[in-house]
């Protein structure tokens, strides 16, 4: 099985997201017939089976979608999605901030930096529906939650603040940051989606 | 999910965020209405400071960190993360910034050194921090004090580019020579340029810094940016560039852009029509010693 993941590399920790997918997919044992790069244009988009968004700053990345003519590429592209933190924020309907132009992919309302500021960011140990082999260690950084999502939305993990992991068809957000550590979980259980 | 089994502060943490403003445009600013200027131009960060730096030099006298007051109205005014500087050594100017909600400290030469002997040990901080280094020896020495993100000094206040390439240059040329070197070499080699052996050993593995490298001190246009970009900067912070120059707004975007395609030519030539002047430079030759901000803290 082979598939080709894009990292939108507007702005954010791509190298991360690139090294995470890479090692993700050599556990598969689908690293030999598969590839990871970045993307900047809508061009690129075409040969890819997956998309990630990555963390970074949501508002410069929304515009720099836009700055780029990036918006209707992405929305109309037909793979999954899998988007972390400021990715989440994007790719949902309803976002607390005019300031970020979101994709509308995901059926779902959030709030950005809904646990405060960098000094409230923090580590924890999360249950996740579908996830076996025992909690998931997420890193939250100036994370956004969800706070309502629309019907077919699958809620994965949920805190006291709100929703923190959702699939929706092919897609997954995440509010945390799974390319920081070097658990693969996540991403493995996406790449079947995108594979099978 | 207890609320006592959370983390704060971890250095995973601290290098996380400095990840997220990698490819970014972090802008100087010294009220709320230029933070909203510099948030609506794609910065992905601000650093408040009492004046910039160029003003800094023309007013002479001591710096020191922004009023709290104005600090909170910035903090009120963006969304983006807010950065602020404290003087080097000053951990009570950092302790205050860090109740005050701040995200990231830049223990920072600009500013007048309130130690002479020691940095701030930003391990105790829940807050990560950004050093400024010259070389791979300063990088380091100031990752092992607990900075999240280093960058380069360049010569803050000056609009001029050639302080900061010559630190960008010396501390990757730095990271490619480890690569020739074997372990006794990178260990008299850390002896050499007073840093912790582990952490040399660390950039040699990675063939990087461990933590995220910006470029700072002189970018003044689209191109001063994107030179350093090329370079190896995984992004920029600008000082008096942005609001020391004719229309700040269109500069703030152009720079932002210049980052995001800096090895595409084209759009950098596009961006850096019609701009109206830069801000003005200084040659940095022409300083007096004690006009340096970057012999301060080694």
């Amino acid at each position: 099985m082979g598939v080709n993941v894009g990292v939108l590399a507007l702005q954010g920790n791509v190298s991360e997201h690139i090294a995470a997918f890479e090692c993700a997919l050599d556990r598969m044992r689908w690293g030999d017939t598969s590839s990871v790069f970045s993307v900047k244009k809508a061009g690129e988009l075409m040969g890819c089976d997956a998309l990630a968004i990555p963390g970074g700053e949501s508002t410069t990345i929304s515009r720099l979608i836009e700055k780029n003519h990036l918006y209707e590429p992405i929305r109309q592209f037909p793979g999954g999605m899998f988007a972390t933190c400021a990715g989440m924020v994007l790719i949902a309907t309803h976002v607390d901030d005019p300031r970020v132009h979101p994709l509308c992919l995901i059926d779902m309302t959030v709030e950005r930096n809904a646990f405060g500021r960098q000094r409230e960011s923090f580590e924890a140990d999360l249950v996740i529906d579908g996830i076996d082999g025992g909690p998931f260690h997420a890193v939250f950084i100036r994370a956004p939650v969800g706070t309502e999502v629309g019907n077919g939305v699958n809620v994965l993990a949920r805190i006291d603040r709100g929703i923190v992991a959702v699939e929706f068809g092919k897609h997954m957000a995440l509010a945390f940051h799974p390319e920081l550590g070097d658990d693969t979980r996540l991403h493995e259980r996406f790449l079947k989606k995108i594979g099978t | 999910m207890r609320l006592e089994e959370l983390r704060f502060g971890t250095e995973l943490l601290k290098r996380g965020f400095a990840s997220m403003q990698k490819g970014g445009v972090i802008m100087d600013v010294v009220n709320a209405e230029q933070a909203t200027i510099a948030e609506e131009a794609g910065a992905v960060a601000v650093m408040a400071l009492e004046r910039v730096p160029a003003d800094i030099r023309k007013a002479g006298g001591v710096a020191r960190m922004v009023d709290p007051e104005i600090m909170s109205a910035i903090i009120d005014a963006v969304s983006i993360p807010v950065m602020g500087k404290v003087r080097i050594g000053h951990f009570v100017e950092a302790q205050v910034l860090e109740v005050l909600g701040v995200d990231m400290i830049d223990e920072s030469e600009v500013l007048t050194p309130a130690d002479e002997q020691y940095h701030i040990d930003k391990k105790k901080f829940t807050v990560p921090f950004v050093c400024g280094a010259r070389d791979l020896g300063e990088a380091l020495r100031r990752i092992n004090e607990g900075a999240a993100m280093i960058r380069t000094k360049g010569e803050a206040g000056t609009g001029n580019i050639v302080e900061a390439v010559r630190h960008m240059r010396a501390i990757m040329g730095s990271i490619r020579a480890l690569k020739g070197m074997d372990r006794q070499e990178m260990i008299d080699y850390a002896r050499e340029i007073e840093a912790p052996e582990e952490l040399v050993f660390d950039c040699s593995k990675r063939g990087r810094l461990p933590v995220v490298n910006f470029s700072a001190g002189g970018v003044a246009t689209p191109a001063d940016a994107a030179l350093m970009m090329q370079l190896g900067a995984d992004g920029v912070f600008v000082g008096s560039g942005i609001f020391k120059s004719s229309n700040p707004q269109k500069m703030a975007k152009a720079i932002v852009e210049a980052v995001n395609h800096y090895d595409d030519a084209k759009v950098i030539a596009s961006v850096s029509r019609g701009l109206g002047d830069a801000m003005p430079g200084l040659d940095v030759h022409t300083l007096r010693e004690d006009e340096v901000l970057q012999y301060r803290g080694r």
